[in-house]
């Protein structure tokens, strides 16, 4: 157990060093989430209503972008380049491999979380967070399902090349109609009904309780359900179509 | 291995292929493109089922993927990407803790030839250089046994004749090699046995010299006729077809120009086996 953990860490490290030697990785998980925090909070300025909803939405558009889009994105690149059929050919255990991924993600999460907080209390006034263990919860919850569904939708893109259509054909509308930048209650029903089956729609819920209304947990376990429901169907079809090899032809 | 089969549909890539390799040798897969070499290894290395036949590799039955075969054996590719933002020494460093008991890192970077491109991130890497990582990569874990699948196509001569280097100095450390590749000078120069595979069946087995030597057309002795024509004449006795020419080129009084006795190569034999197949009406 204590081989896999170390071999889960050096390959956490490894991620670790080569994310940042990689400019548009960096930016697509770190950069675009921000700016548009520092756009809308432009826009926003003086409407402390809406900075309430803009702030809570672009942390969960954050835990989207660096689980979800990253881990599809990477994926594919890597079943593409060889990578992955390369590192199945070692001794290196699948888990160990998997965790170490998972981890690096987690980190960007949680750095990027970090900024849109502590933005949101100093700049956009809207104070640091009712209740820090829900935040947790929801968090935890948030990256679990998202990232399973990026491993799963990896699954679906045929090349890299298509890759970037893919992600954005779902990120985009997905963002749009969860409510990030706006209040979701206030969209026409037909929308509001798609976005209430949609995992980030219950996430910037969860995390607009935890950040800014501190409405209490008991009142939106409904939301944590949908998430870990969402996140139990991505992790069938992660493991499910699980692929090492790019296809033939 | 017995009696492998592999077939994709109604594809049989790999009809019944039987071949046994002994330790600290080179064995040689020879054959066109889509002969089944690389199905036939890929097997071997436990990323393909086969449809049936038995396999054996180390002991273990490779289908399985069984960890502790994975610790014994090194795979080259036959083209794989790496990490792009990672560096050679980063990446020999990495690969050396999945293993056991593995090899210097020094060691392994000054085998493979890499002290030079080290520090270079893998994506600004030669084509070349790329290929020493893959063996470099393949080597760290000391394994007793190293894949490599067409480990030089697409290499320029200098290219490959370091990729040469590397693999003799594998066999030095007494590693067994099984190669793949559709050059015949590749499987002479380095080859102790080849198999000949087309169309997923396994044509001849041998040494390449012993190859040479079995087939139909012994020695091949060519020289310059009187009327000055290149002739050429197969034979199973060289030195009666020499005493003939010369004693005839003694009594006119002139000299033999450019005679040339020499043993068909393993190219030969290759060309008149592939060729035998080709002849047969399609089954």
């Amino acid at each position: 157990m204590s081989a896999a953990l170390a071999l889960t860490w050096r390959q956490y490290r490894l991620e670790r060093r080569m994310f940042w030697r990689n400019p548009s990785a960096a930016f697509f998980n770190f950069v675009l989430p921000l700016l548009f925090l520092a756009l809308f909070g432009a826009i926003f300025a003086g409407s402390q209503e809406d900075l309430d909803v803009i702030v809570p939405g672009i942390a969960g558009m954050s835990i989207m972008t660096t689980t979800f889009v990253a881990l599809a994105m990477n994926l594919v690149f890597l079943r593409e380049q060889g990578v992955l059929k390369r590192l199945r050919g070692t001794p290196l255990p699948s888990g160990a491999y998997l965790a170490g991924l998972a981890a690096h993600a987690v980190t960007n999460t949680a750095i990027q979380l970090s900024i849109v907080v502590g933005a949101g209390a100093l700049l956009f006034g809207v104070g640091l967070p009712e209740d820090w263990f829900m935040l947790a919860v929801f968090v935890a919850a948030g990256v679990a399902s998202l990232a399973s569904l990026g491993v799963a939708l990896s699954h679906a893109i045929p090349n890299f090349d298509s890759a970037p259509a893919y992600v954005n054909a779902i990120f985009l509308p997905v963002i749009v109609l969860s409510g990030v930048f706006y209040d979701a209650d206030a969209a026409p029903t037909f929308l509001r009904d798609i976005a209430q089956a949609l995992p980030l729609t219950h996430l910037i819920d969860g995390l607009s309780a935890a950040m800014v209304t501190g409405a209490s947990f008991a009142d939106h376990l409904d939301d944590l359900a949908v998430l870990l429901i969402w996140g139990a169907l991505g992790t069938v079809l992660a493991v499910r179509g699980f692929s090492w090899e790019a296809r033939r032809g | 291995m017995r009696d492998l089969h592999k077939s994709y549909g109604n594809v049989h890539a790999v009809q019944g292929i039987d071949f046994e390799v002994v330790r600290g040798e080179v064995f040689g897969l020879l054959g066109p493109n889509g002969a089944g070499k690389t199905t036939t290894v890929e097997v071997l290395e436990g990323y393909r089922e086969r449809t049936r036949g038995i396999v054996s590799v180390l002991g273990h039955d490779p289908g399985g993927r069984p960890r502790a075969l994975r610790e014994r054996v090194g795979i080259v590719l036959q083209s794989s990407g790496i990490y792009r933002h990672a560096t050679p020494r980063e990446l020999i460093a990495h690969w050396a803790g999945f293993y056991p008991a593995p090899r210097d890192v020094e060691e392994v970077i000054d085998l493979a030839g890499l002290r030079e491109s080290e520090h270079v991130l893998a994506r600004r890497l030669s084509g070349g250089q790329a290929r020493r990582l893959d063996f470099a990569l393949a080597l760290v874990g000391d394994p007793e046994l190293v894949f490599l699948d067409e480990p030089t196509t697409g290499f320029d001569p200098a290219a490959r004749r370091a990729a040469w280097e590397t693999i003799r100095a594998l066999a030095e450390l007494g590693k067994t090699v099984l190669l793949t590749t559709h050059y015949l000078d590749e499987a002479q120069a380095l080859c102790d046995r080849v198999a000949i595979v087309k169309d997923g069946r396994i044509l001849a087995v041998g040494a390449p010299a012993q190859l040479g030597v079995g087939a139909s057309s012994r020695y091949r002795v060519s020289w310059r006729d009187e009327a000055g024509e290149l002739a050429t004449r197969e034979t199973d006795d060289p030195t009666g077809l020499l005493h003939q020419l010369t004693s005839a080129a003694l009594a006119r009084g002139t000299g033999l120009e450019d005679l040339s006795v020499s043993r068909p190569s393993l190219e030969d034999v290759y060309l008149e086996l592939t060729a035998e197949i080709d002849e047969e009406p399609t089954r």
